[in-house]
């Protein structure tokens, strides 16, 4: 039934990509400049994608939501980047990293591509160094580094807790430079509302002036989506409030079969919900659990007391405390990947150990740590006898330095302050591994449209892993993209400019603008929101952290009777041109309305728990995700067929010939 | 809490802008000032008349997207947060709050409390940047050892998010505090050397060409930056600048 070829290189793992480089088209500079690429998205994946193909020649025109390329949400990654340098003389190495990343993911990611992000990843790191990114170093002046869950080495990179802002200015910069030779013309407060595809190739978008509200005609010899993740489908998550899936939808509905939608990673350590305004989730880095050791009492009547505000937790002797992170995975313990962390907090707070007004938070308790360094630090310092003050302050002074934003933070939304009291976390839908699906050089089943970064879905399987989406975004655009996109485009060095006025154009400029007046037109009585929020309740108690088949059948019916209402009932305020947010929200709500059906459908088809996505029918007895390898070592692919239920499932067997299949365990 | 609010609305660019009241009622202490402006736009839309519009993204005080002028300050009275990090509780039940745009030559407004900054992505566009090719053949990364000391205040510098909030609280507009951040991060490291000089020329030319006023050292970019990039970035751009004035 498959049609899908991955197009996987022959030969041995360790060659396959030098192999790919060496035997693939080129084009020649003169040729480079009467090409067009179009890049939506200007994050990691799609800021140094553009970068590259103008630096190599082309003419690359950028497009995002934000006014500029230096707001997306890359910027909001915390806590730092992989790459397989062994610096700390640990035992890395690119097979190491490689090996982590499909364990991690739950042997769910496609061998070869994860096996050259391991490989690129050092490059990585010399080419932000190169550019002046700011990364952490120690007292010798070399680089730091850091651990991050479901790995026994430190290979994270980091800038403090703005690793993701450093590697996004860097990429920004690398833009401007080419901004500056005219190479690159950024559109911003411009949004992709379609693609255009001539003689079956991707040959330009239909972009939405966000000022104006003029609607423009794009062409170009090819496409990249690199617009990021759908983890707003769920309303609240760790996503910024314009993130979405629409770029991806657009291109899913022309015929790019969407991989894996239901594989979405809920980060184990975000500040918990606090009422019915919020609007988002604040993440907190998993770098913390660096050093935070998590916590919940260990009688139910203390975390009542704790709960009614009658006992403070610093107040629990250490014996009634329960580190069920250690407890339970006793070589990894609070180093666990996120899937495993977040589901035991989730155990527990269903069991009735959760410590906030809500039940739903468990703690972060730093004062371990606090005391460690302090103590550490006092030698040192050559301090004599040191009275536990002295410690505690000379340990938060540690503390501060490696976390400071991060619990400067924490304590401007909570109000509460976490050198002195346990941080209290819930998980929160913060990425998702699911995407476009796309072959080894990362082009989609439509011809000349490419898609990068989180858009894909490539790398990570059934879960990421820490400090691995900022690598797989870089990687993707800095090093892999600007390669295999020239093999594709070395055929259309005669073709020359794509007129905008072919007739493809103008059928997708209607179809645009019959849905925007649709919208206006409405005159309906609930606000966009109102029918987001709806999305994200059902999405996250029946497609979150444990899902089941009636759950899910429920969340089928729901999700599609919400979307008939929604196109009935929306009221989008204002007018067509113009800036108008209600217009840009209504456009995107309406596409996470088709693409959580999908979700839940994908969710529904996979019999068992791998990663992220756990199955409560498919568990051990100790409450582990079950896999089924026998008749799901596969990855999910669909085709759009007119409504998400129709979508027809196409698979791509997975094959491991260099990593044995495990059962995965962090005990 | 029971709020007044006095909101600045304005159609477009080319349309004369007002304040306007509104009244909102049952605001939680534990809001951000922005769900505060969500809720109030619920209302709007539920009454059929248009939201107000303001920029935002992240949420989390990290892109730079908010803004807003909040009783005459940038970012609102807290210290060292965005606008989407400030919350209710810095306010009190029966208070008006004057919300404007950030206001400066250089950031004409979109609409309401919308202002365009892209004079700041054109000051970074003249030299923001280490010319160095992207392909990833360049030294191994622990090849340019850097003193931590230095790394560090680089660091500091470049976490400005380019918000705007130091050109809003300047009384001449100034744009120095965010053009000196991107020329110290490069000048404090060794890899920013080589182009030091037309960096600093290029970047300070952009930035007057674009409009922003001059610097008199009053210091009140400081103080409102959310992120708290410090005054002696400008003190090493003039250093900088003058520096490359001479070998001109």
């Amino acid at each position: 039934m498959s049609t899908l070829d991955s197009k996987i290189p022959q030969g041995p793992l360790a060659d396959m990509w030098t192999k790919h480089k060496n035997e693939i088209n080129l084009v020649n500079p003169a040729n480079k400049r009467n090409i067009d690429v179009i890049v939506v998205g200007t994050g990691l994946a799609g800021g140094s994608a553009a970068a590259t193909l103008a630096e190599l020649g082309y003419n690359v025109k950028t497009f995002c939501y934000q006014d500029s390329p230096r707001r997306a949400h890359s910027i909001a990654a915390q806590g730092g980047i992989n790459a397989a340098k062994n610096y700390q003389g640990d035992g890395d190495s690119v097979y190491r990293l490689f090996y982590d990343t499909v364990k991690g993911g739950d042997y769910r990611a496609r061998e070869a591509n994860v096996y050259r992000l391991a490989e690129v990843s050092a490059n990585i790191i010399d080419q932000c160094v190169a550019q002046g990114v700011p990364f952490a170093r120690e007292y010798g002046g070399l680089l730091d580094n850091r651990s991050f869950g479901g790995v026994l080495v430190s290979r994270t990179f980091y800038a403090k807790g703005q690793t993701g802002q450093q590697l996004l200015l860097g990429a920004y910069s690398a833009m401007n430079r080419q901004i500056n030779r005219g190479k690159i013309k950024s559109y911003n407060r411009h949004e992709m509302l379609d693609l255009v595809i001539v003689d079956g190739k991707a040959r330009g978008i239909i972009a939405r002036n966000l000022v104006t509200g003029e609607i423009e005609r794009h062409s170009a010899h090819a496409v990249v989506i690199a617009s990021g993740g759908y983890g707003n489908v769920f309303f609240l998550s760790t996503n910024a409030m314009g993130s979405n899936v629409t770029a991806s939808w657009k291109i899913h509905k022309k015929g790019a079969y969407f991989a894996n939608p239901c594989f979405t990673q809920i980060h184990p350590t975000c500040i918990p919900v606090s009422g019915e305004h919020q609007s988002k989730l604040t993440l907190m880095s998993e770098s913390l659990r660096n050093d935070g050791r998590i916590w919940v009492p260990k009688k139910l009547e203390d975390a009542k007391a704790i709960r009614e505000g009658k006992l403070k937790p610093t107040a629990l002797a250490e014996e009634d405390r329960d580190y069920y992170l250690e407890r339970r995975y006793p070589s990894f313990g609070n180093l666990v990947p996120r899937d495993v962390a977040s589901r035991a907090a989730k155990e527990r707070c269903d069991a009735g150990f959760g410590v906030n007004a809500t039940g739903e938070a468990v703690y972060l308790d730093f004062s371990s740590a606090i005391m460690r360094y302090g103590r550490e630090k006092a030698v040192t310092s050559g301090i004599k006898n040191p009275t536990e003050d002295q410690v505690r302050k000379l340990g938060e002074e540690v503390i501060e330095a490696k976390y400071g934003n991060l619990f400067q933070m924490y304590e401007k939304i909570v109000d509460e302050n976490p050198y002195k009291t346990p941080m209290k976390i819930y998980p929160a839908v913060h990425y998702t591994m699911g995407g476009i699906w796309v072959d080894y050089n990362l082009m989609t089943t439509i011809p000349g449209c490419y898609a990068a970064g989180e858009a894909n879905f490539s790398d990570h399987g059934a879960n990421r892993l820490g400090a691995s989406a900022l690598m797989q975004g870089l990687a993707d655009g800095y090093f892999v993209l600007p390669y295999t996109i020239g093999d594709y485009l070395s055929k259309d060095i005669r073709t020359g400019e794509i007129s905008t006025d072919l007739p493809e154009f103008e059928e997708a400029e209607n179809h645009v603008k019959a849905q925007i007046s649709k919208l206006i037109n409405n005159n309906g009585t609930n606000s966009v929101d109102y029918y987001h929020k709806k999305l994200g309740k059902i999405m996250w108690n029946k497609c979150g952290m444990a899902r089941n088949e009636q759950g899910l059948k429920e969340a089928i019916e729901e999700i599609s009777a919400l979307r008939e209402d929604f196109y009935k009932n929306v009221r989008v305020p204002g007018e067509e041109s113009g800036k108008n947010s209600e217009l840009e929200k209504a456009m995107r709500v309406a596409d996470f309305l088709e693409l959580g059906e999908l979700f839940a459908k994908d969710a529904l088809h996979r019999n068992e728990s791998c990663g992220g996505h756990f199955r409560e029918e498919y568990q051990t007895e100790e409450g582990e995700a079950l896999r089924d390898d026998e008749n799901f070592k596969y990855v999910a692919a669909w085709e759009y067929k007119g409504e998400p239920k129709d979508a027809v499932l196409h698979k791509e067997e997975l094959i491991y010939e260099n990593i044995e299949l495990k059962t995965r365990s962090y005990k | 809490m029971n709020l007044k609010l006095k909101i600045w609305r304005q159609k477009d660019a080319d349309s004369a802008g007002k304040m306007v009241d509104y009244e909102i009622s049952d605001v939680s202490p534990d809001m951000s000032f922005l769900e505060m402006l969500d809720v109030l736009n619920e209302d709007l839309i539920a009454k059929g008349d248009d939201p107000v519009e303001f920029d935002h993204d992240c949420r989390e005080g990290i892109c730079g997207a908010c803004s807003l002028q909040i009783n005459g300050e940038p970012h609102g009275p807290d210290r060292g947060v965005t606008t989407c990090q400030l919350h209710m509780r810095k306010f009190k039940d029966g208070d008006t709050i004057y919300i404007e745009p950030f206001r400066a030559k250089a950031f004409p407004v979109v609409k309401d409390l919308i202002v365009d900054r892209s004079s700041f992505d054109r000051i970074q566009q003249a030299g923001g940047y280490i010319s160095v090719n992207t392909s990833g053949n360049t030294i191994d990364a622990n090849a340019i050892p850097v003193n931590k000391h230095d790394a560090d205040k680089a660091f500091d510098a470049a976490t400005c998010i380019g918000c705007g909030a130091c050109v809003a609280a300047c009384k001449n507009a100034s744009a120095m505090l965010f053009t000196s951040a991107k020329v110290s991060q490069f000048a404090l490291l060794p890899q920013g050397q080589v182009e030091a000089t037309d960096r600093v020329m290029n970047m300070v030319r952009q930035m007057d060409l674009e409009g922003f006023g001059n610097c008199t050292n009053t210091g009140a970019c400081e103080i409102e930056c959310p992120k708290g990039i410090s005054l002696e970035n400008i003190a090493r751009m003039n250093r900088e600048y003058l520096a490359a004035s001479l070998k001109g």
